[in-house]
């Protein structure tokens, strides 16, 4: 398909995104991502019954303890998408870039002093 | 087993902002069980308070462990190496555990980082539900194995009061009453028959009426 994206993504591939746990979020957070995404399979499409169900909760739980330490909650987000959505995956891509650019660097990545790199660096 | 729920993040917040160096202990025991205070639990916290440190411009060490049990010493001792390296110690340990943490090391301030509500059952996950109020004189073996201490709001002992209506209890439509449960297990077993021998009343000291408790088995003791 040769679709575009914005190349400051980094992609981390987990089996289920039931994997993905909320330490795994905090993580990133604390070592300088400006913004994360879940991408999860369809809700009621879950290989594992309800690995995106969890995933979903603990990406609100993730938003609330961002909102609670200062980093604001809208720097997290998570979305269902089937393997045949690439284009819409590459539009919520260049969507929560763009957002991310609004917001600016991470309070944490400003803080510490390495906001200079190019801000917007989104891990999904 | 003992069931909690974690502190609001703001209040933990509010207990540490002023120390520089914190360790997160979590426990192995019941709080592990009830997702409160285990070493996962103790390792997002910890993530989250050095995301408040860092980005409010304080360099603050925040570093996480879990003790298999925090009720007892041998396991309390396991801190002992290193418990002098921090300000203090957020113990994600029901109320027993924090505690002892904190009468083991006197001199170290000890913060609580959850709320420990009580003795209950995993009905399922996140889902938990009281069952004992470790009155010290169980008495499941007249009540058909439901608790009337601890399933009646009122702790009544014979019967249900006035409030019962179409099973539920008068505090809340969520809560069952405790003695139509009682009933209908006793009829179920067809020993509706306890019903006609009324229950003494109840001997309070064995439970907190009589002060802090103790049990001493001397058959354990050396």
């Amino acid at each position: 398909m040769r679709l575009q994206y914005p190349p400051n993504v980094r992609i981390i591939e987990v089996p289920c995104s039931g994997k993905v746990d909320i330490i795994h979020l905090l993580m990133a957070f604390e070592h300088g991502a400006d913004g994360v995404i879940v991408v999860g399979c369809m809700e009621g499409d879950c290989h594992y019954m309800a690995g995106n169900l969890y995933a979903k909760k603990r990406v609100q739980r993730v938003k609330e303890i961002l909102d609670r330490v200062g980093l604001g909650g809208e720097r997290v987000g998570m979305y269902n998408l089937s393997s045949g959505m690439g284009g819409r995956f590459a539009e919520i891509v260049r969507e929560m870039t763009s957002k991310i650019m609004e917001l600016g660097p991470s309070p944490i990545r400003i803080a510490t002093g390495t906001a200079a790199r190019a801000a917007g660096e989104v891990a999904a | 087993m003992i069931k909690a729920k974690p502190k609001p993040l703001e209040e933990i917040i509010d207990h540490v902002k002023d120390f520089n160096k914190l360790l997160i202990a979590g426990c192995d025991g019941c709080v592990t069980v009830c997702e409160a205070g285990g070493l996962k639990e103790a390792k997002i916290l910890a993530a989250a308070l050095r995301l408040y440190f860092t980005q409010g411009g304080k360099q603050a060490q925040v570093d996480d462990t879990s003790l298999t049990r925090q009720c007892e010493k041998e396991y309390l001792a396991q801190l002992s190496d290193r418990i002098d390296n921090y300000d203090a110690v957020v113990s994600l340990a029901c109320g027993c555990g924090i505690q002892y943490l904190a009468e083991m090391y006197d001199k170290k301030i000890v913060l609580p980082g959850v709320d420990t509500c009580f003795l209950g059952v995993n009905e399922e996950r996140g889902l938990y539900s009281e069952r004992c109020q470790a009155c010290g004189r169980c008495i499941l073996a007249e009540t058909g194995g439901i608790c009337p201490i601890a399933r009646c709001s009122k702790r009544m002992l014979n019967g249900p009061c006035g409030g019962s209506a179409g099973g539920k209890c008068e505090v809340s439509k969520d809560i069952p009453c405790g003695w139509e449960l009682i009933y209908n297990r006793l009829k179920t077993l067809g020993q509706l028959d306890r019903f006609e021998r009324p229950c003494e009343p109840k001997d309070w000291t064995t439970s907190r009426d009589g002060g802090p408790r103790t049990i001493i088995r001397e058959d354990l003791r050396i």
